[in-house]
C-alpha cells in the first residue's frame, strides 16, 4: 500500500459487495423478481441475473436485488417490481433480460419509469 | 458473475463451529451447485453473530433472514425455496424476527435492540479473511488518516481524550498508558502488545473479536505503534482458540502483501512488523508482567511493579500492552472522534463493554452495550430472562477476579465504578448468570478451585493462602465447617488481596468476599443447619419422599442403584438415608415431583 | 517411560527428521522454547523427557529450564494422550450446567481420571479451561468433535462411537 488512493480504490471497488448486508434498508431501492414456479418457467432467472450484473456494473450502491414468490399474475410473468424509497411502486410484467438492462439505465439510474413496459400500458 | 445477487452468511464463531456450521457451509455450497445458483449467491463465513444458543446461525441477505438452530437437512429446502424461488423459510426463522407474518430487521430483535456495536461491529457481517471487505466497510482509513495527517501527539491526546479505559479489566486509561510508553527511552526499541490470553473461564469476547474481525486489531496495533514509536509488535494468543489463530495469521499475511504491515506503510516513514505469539495454557499469562515473561519464552511468572512494562516491559524495553477489545476501539475513535466516543457511556466509563452473557439464562451469547446500562436490562431484555420458570439469583462478573452481584442489586448500572463498588469488577467480560439451583458456596469454592490449580507459585500468599482457603470451602460443603470458619476466611482474604504479588493473587479473593457479603445466610445453613438451600452440595444432601405427593408408582425404586428405595405399590414410598448414595436420580425420574432434597 | 501408562517412548526417523528442522527454524529467534515446544507436541503428541532432551540440546537451553517451562504450562503434557482425547470442559458457564457431572460420568465408565489414558492407549480424559462454546453448554470434545448441551445419559451412547 504505497498511498491512500490506492485504499480509496479497493474500497470504492468493493463497496457494492458489502453494502447488500447493511440492516437498514429504508434508504435503499429495492428490484424485487417473482420467482415462483410460473415466473421461473417464464425466464424469471434471466432476468433476475441481468438485473444482479447490470447493478454491480454500474457500482450502484443502495440497491438491492431481490427475488419474491408469486405475484399473483402467472400470465404476465417474469414481473419486476421497483420500489424506490418514497415514490410509488413500479411493476414491470412480461420482463426480458434486455428490458431489465434498460429499466436499470433509465429508471434506476436516471430517474425515469420505462412506462411502456409497466402493467399498466401492457394491459391496455 | 462478479456480483452475487444474495449472500448466504454463515457464523463460523467457535460456538456455531461446535455446532456443525462447517457442514452447513459445505451443504450450502453443494445445494447451490446442484441448482445452478453457485454463481449468483456467495456464501461467507464469518465471525460470531452473538447469538450462540441458537447456533448455527444463518443470515441470508438482502431479505436478511435470520434462520437459526439450522441443521444440515434444512439447507436443501433453504436454497430450493428461499434461494430459488424467494420464498423465506419461515418455520427456521428466528421467532423473534418474525411479528404479524413480516420479518423484522435484526436491530428491532429485543436481543440486539438495546445493544450498541463499536467493537463488535464487523462481527457476523464481513468474512474475516478476506481482507477487501474489511477495506470496503473503512478499514485501514484510521491507519492512512492517522499516518498521512496526525502526529503521535495528536493520536495520543484523540485516546486520552476519547476517555477509552482498558478493556481488560482493570480499567486503566488508555491514552495514558500510550503517552507513559512513548514518553520512556525507546533508543533500543519498544514494542507494542496485544493481550489475547483470555483466561477468564466463561469469557469469549476477545476471541469472537479476533475470528470475526482480526484486521481492527491489526490496524489498531499499528496506529499504537505509530504513536508510542515502536516498529513491533506482538499478539500473545491462548493455543486454546485455533479458528482465532489460523484468521489472525491469513489476516496478518494479507495486511503485510497488501503493504499494510511491513515497511514505509503509505509511503511513510514508519514501519510496522507483527507477530503472534501462542500461549500454552497458563491463566496468569493474562497478567501484563507475566505474559512478557511468557512471550521471553520462560515459566509465566509475574515480575513486581515498578517498573512497569511502559519502561520495562518485553527484553526490558518500554512496551505498550492492550487487551484485544481495546484496540478493538481504537479505530472508531479515530474516524469518528474522541467526542463521539465520549457521547456514549457515563461519566467516567466511556463507550461500550462486551459481555459473554452465559449460565442460566436464554439468550447466551456476546452482546455489547454501553456502558450504564442496568444488570436487569443485561438479564431480563438482552437475555430473554431466565429459563425454566427459575428466579434470578445472582450474576458473576470479573471470572475469578470477581464477585457476585445479588437479585437486590439487579439494577446496578454497569460500569467500572459501580461494579467496584459493590465488590464486583468488569473483568474481562463473563458474565454468568445464576438462578436459585446454583449454590454461592459451591461457586465460591470452584473459582477457589480455579485459581488454586492457576496459582503460578511464584508468591506465598498466593500459592500457600488460597489453598488454605480452599481448604476451609471444602470443609464447609461437606458440613464440616464452623461459624468461625466464616470469620477466617475472611480474615485470610484480605491479607492475600494486601500481599499477593500479582493481579491474580490480590483478586482471587473477591469471589469469596463477595458471596460473603450477600449471601452470608447460605454460608450459615452449610455451618449451623449444616444444609445446602440449593440442593448442590451433596454432603448435606437427604432424600426424603413426600408421603402426600407420592402416588407410589415404583419408578424410583426401580431406578434407585443401589436399592435404597423400598414400599409397596400404590402406598407411599421411603428412602433409607443409610444406603442411599444421593446420586438424584429418583429425584429426576419422579412423575410426580415428589422426591426432595434440601 | 511415563509413570502413569508405561507407554514406552518410540520415535521415527521422519519425527525426528521434523523436530530438527522445526529447531533449526526457530534456533536465532529469541523467545524460541514455548514455539518450539509447540511444534514438538504436535509431532509426537506429548514431550516425553528423550524429546526435551533433544530440543535442550538443540536450543542451548538448560534441561532444567525447559522441563520448568514444559511443567508449567498446561498445554504441554508428559504423558501420552489417547487416540480419542475426550475434553470436558470446566469453564463457569459449563460448570453452572452441570459438567462436573458429565466428567464423574466418563470417568466412571472408562475407569480412569483426568490426565490419564486408558492401558489400550484409546481413550485419555482432560478437563479443559472455557472452549468459548458456552451456549452450547455443558460441552465435551473428543478429538475434533464437539457435544454440547448434554446430560449424563448421553455419555454412553457418545463414547459407543469410539469403541
Amino acid at each position: 500500500m504505497k498511498s491512500l488512493a490506492e485504499l480509496e480504490e479497493i474500497r470504492n471497488r468493493m463497496r457494492n459487495q458489502v453494502n447488500l448486508r447493511k440492516e437498514d434498508e429504508s434508504s435503499a431501492t429495492r428490484i424485487v423478481v417473482g420467482m415462483a414456479t410460473c415466473g421461473i418457467a417464464a425466464g424469471a432467472r434471466p432476468v433476475l441475473n441481468a438485473l444482479v450484473e447490470e447493478v454491480g456494473k454500474r457500482g450502484l450502491a443502495d440497491v438491492a436485488v431481490t427475488q419474491t414468490g408469486c405475484i399473483g399474475m402467472c400470465r404476465l410473468e417474469p414481473i419486476v417490481e421497483v420500489m424506490v424509497p418514497g415514490q410509488e411502486k413500479v411493476t414491470y410484467v412480461k420482463m426480458t433480460a434486455e428490458k431489465a438492462q434498460r429499466v436499470v439505465a433509465e429508471h434506476i439510474v436516471n430517474g425515469n419509469v420505462v412506462t411502456e413496459y409497466t402493467i399498466g400500458a401492457v394491459e391496455q | 458473475m462478479e456480483f452475487a445477487r444474495a449472500h448466504v452468511l454463515v457464523c463460523g464463531g467457535t460456538g456455531c463451529t461446535s455446532s456443525g456450521s462447517q457442514k452447513i457451509i459445505h451443504e450450502f455450497e453443494n445445494q447451490l451447485a446442484a441448482n445452478g445458483l453457485e454463481k449468483e449467491v456467495k456464501v461467507i463465513k464469518t465471525g460470531c453473530f452473538g447469538l450462540c444458543a441458537l447456533g448455527p446461525v444463518v443470515v441470508v441477505y438482502p431479505e436478511g433472514a435470520f434462520y437459526s438452530m439450522v441443521k444440515v437437512e434444512d439447507v436443501e429446502e433453504i436454497v430450493t425455496e428461499h434461494l430459488l424461488k424467494g420464498r423465506i423459510v419461515k418455520r427456521l426463522l428466528y421467532e423473534e424476527t418474525v411479528e404479524d407474518n413480516t420479518i423484522k430487521s435484526l436491530n428491532e430483535v429485543d436481543f440486539y435492540k438495546k445493544q450498541r456495536r463499536i467493537a463488535l461491529r464487523n462481527c457476523g457481517v464481513i468474512n474475516p479473511e478476506n481482507i477487501e471487505e474489511y477495506i470496503a466497510i473503512d478499514g485501514y482509513q484510521a491507519l492512512g488518516k492517522v499516518l498521512t495527517s496526525m502526529t503521535p501527539e495528536q493520536v495520543i491526546d484523540e485516546i486520552k481524550e476519547s476517555g477509552l479505559r482498558g478493556r481488560g479489566g482493570a480499567g486503566f486509561s488508555t491514552g495514558m498508558k500510550w503517552m507513559f510508553t512513548a514518553r520512556a527511552d525507546g533508543s533500543n526499541g519498544k514494542y507494542v502488545c496485544c493481550n489475547a490470553d483470555e483466561g477468564d473461564p466463561g469469557a469469549f469476547m476477545d476471541r469472537s473479536i479476533l475470528e470475526g474481525d482480526p484486521h481492527a486489531v491489526i490496524e489498531a496495533m499499528a496506529i499504537a505503534a505509530y504513536a508510542v514509536g515502536a516498529d513491533q509488535g506482538y499478539i500473545y494468543i491462548r493455543a486454546e482458540y485455533p479458528i482465532a489463530v489460523k484468521r489472525l495469521q491469513i489476516a496478518i499475511d494479507q495486511a503485510k502483501e497488501y503493504g499494510l504491515l511491513g515497511e514505509h506503510i503509505f509511503g511513510t516513514d514508519f514501519s510496522f512488523n507483527l507477530e503472534i505469539r501462542l500461549g500454552a495454557g497458563a491463566f496468569v499469562c493474562g497478567e501484563e508482567t507475566a505474559l512478557m515473561t511468557s512471550i521471553e519464552g520462560h515459566r509465566g511468572e509475574p515480575r513486581p511493579r515498578p517498573p512497569f512494562p511502559a519502561n520495562k516491559g518485553l527484553w526490558q524495553k518500554p512496551t505498550l500492552l492492550n487487551n484485544v477489545e481495546t484496540y478493538a476501539n481504537i479505530t472508531q475513535i479515530i474516524n469518528n472522534g474522541a467526542e463521539w466516543f465520549q457521547s456514549i457511556g457515563t461519566e467516567k466509563s466511556k463507550g461500550t463493554k462486551v459481555f459473554a452473557l452465559g449460565g442460566k439464562i436464554k439468550n447466551t451469547g456476546l452482546v455489547e452495550i454501553p456502558m450504564g446500562t442496568t444488570l436487569r436490562e443485561i438479564v431480563e431484555e438482552i437475555g430473554g430472562g431466565i429459563p425454566n420458570g427459575k428466579k434470578f439469583k445472582a450474576a458473576q462478573t470479573g471470572g475469578p477476579s470477581g464477585g457476585c452481584i445479588p437479585a437486590s442489586l439487579i439494577d446496578t448500572k454497569i460500569d467500572y465504578d459501580s461494579l467496584i463498588e459493590i465488590g464486583s469488577m468488569m473483568g474481562s467480560g463473563g458474565l454468568i448468570v445464576m438462578d436459585e439451583d446454583t449454590c454461592m458456596v459451591d461457586i465460591a469454592k470452584f473459582f477457589l478451585e480455579f485459581t488454586v490449580d492457576e496459582s503460578c507459585g511464584k508468591c506465598t500468599p498466593c500459592r500457600v493462602g488460597t489453598k488454605r482457603m480452599l481448604e476451609i470451602l471444602e470443609r464447609i460443603t461437606k458440613g464440616k465447617g464452623t461459624v468461625e470458619d466464616l470469620d477466617r476466611l475472611e480474615v485470610l482474604a484480605q491479607s492475600i488481596k494486601s500481599a499477593a504479588l500479582c493481579g491474580l493473587g490480590q483478586t482471587a479473593p473477591n469471589p469469596v468476599l463477595s458471596t460473603l457479603r450477600y449471601f452470608r445466610d447460605e454460608y450459615m445453613a452449610h455451618v449451623v443447619d449444616k444444609r445446602c438451600p440449593a440442593g448442590v452440595c451433596k454432603d448435606l444432601l437427604s432424600f426424603r419422599i413426600d408421603e402426600g405427593k407420592c402416588k407410589g408408582c415404583g419408578i424410583c425404586a426401580k431406578n434407585c442403584p443401589v436399592g435404597a428405595i423400598s414400599g409397596q405399590v400404590k402406598q407411599p414410598y421411603h428412602i433409607n438415608p443409610d444406603v442411599c448414595v444421593k446420586c438424584g436420580v429418583c429425584m429426576s425420574k419422579c412423575p410426580f415431583k415428589a422426591i426432595a432434597n434440601k | 517411560m511415563s509413570e502413569k501408562t508405561g507407554v514406552a517412548f518410540q520415535s521415527t526417523k521422519e519425527q525426528e527428521e521434523q523436530l530438527k528442522a522445526v529447531i533449526e527454524k526457530y534456533k536465532k529467534e529469541s523467545g524460541a522454547l514455548i514455539p518450539v515446544l509447540h511444534e514438538a507436541q504436535d509431532i509426537y503428541g506429548y514431550l516425553p523427557i528423550e524429546v526435551q532432551q533433544k530440543i535442550a540440546e538443540g536450543l542451548g537451553i538448560s534441561m532444567a529450564e525447559i522441563y520448568g517451562v514444559v511443567t508449567f504450562y498446561t498445554q504441554f503434557s508428559t504423558n501420552p494422550k489417547g487416540q480419542y482425547k475426550i475434553g470436558v470442559c470446566l469453564g463457569t458457564a459449563c460448570y453452572v450446567k452441570g459438567s462436573g457431572n458429565i466428567l464423574d460420568k466418563i470417568k466412571d465408565k472408562l475407569g480412569i481420571d483426568v490426565d490419564e489414558c486408558t492401558p489400550d492407549g484409546k481413550f485419555s480424559i482432560d478437563a479443559t479451561r472455557c472452549i468459548g462454546a458456552c451456549g452450547l453448554a455443558p460441552v465435551m470434545t473428543v478429538n475434533e468433535d464437539v457435544y454440547g448441551r448434554l446430560v449424563p445419559e448421553d455419555i454412553d451412547g457418545i463414547l459407543a462411537k469410539y469403541m
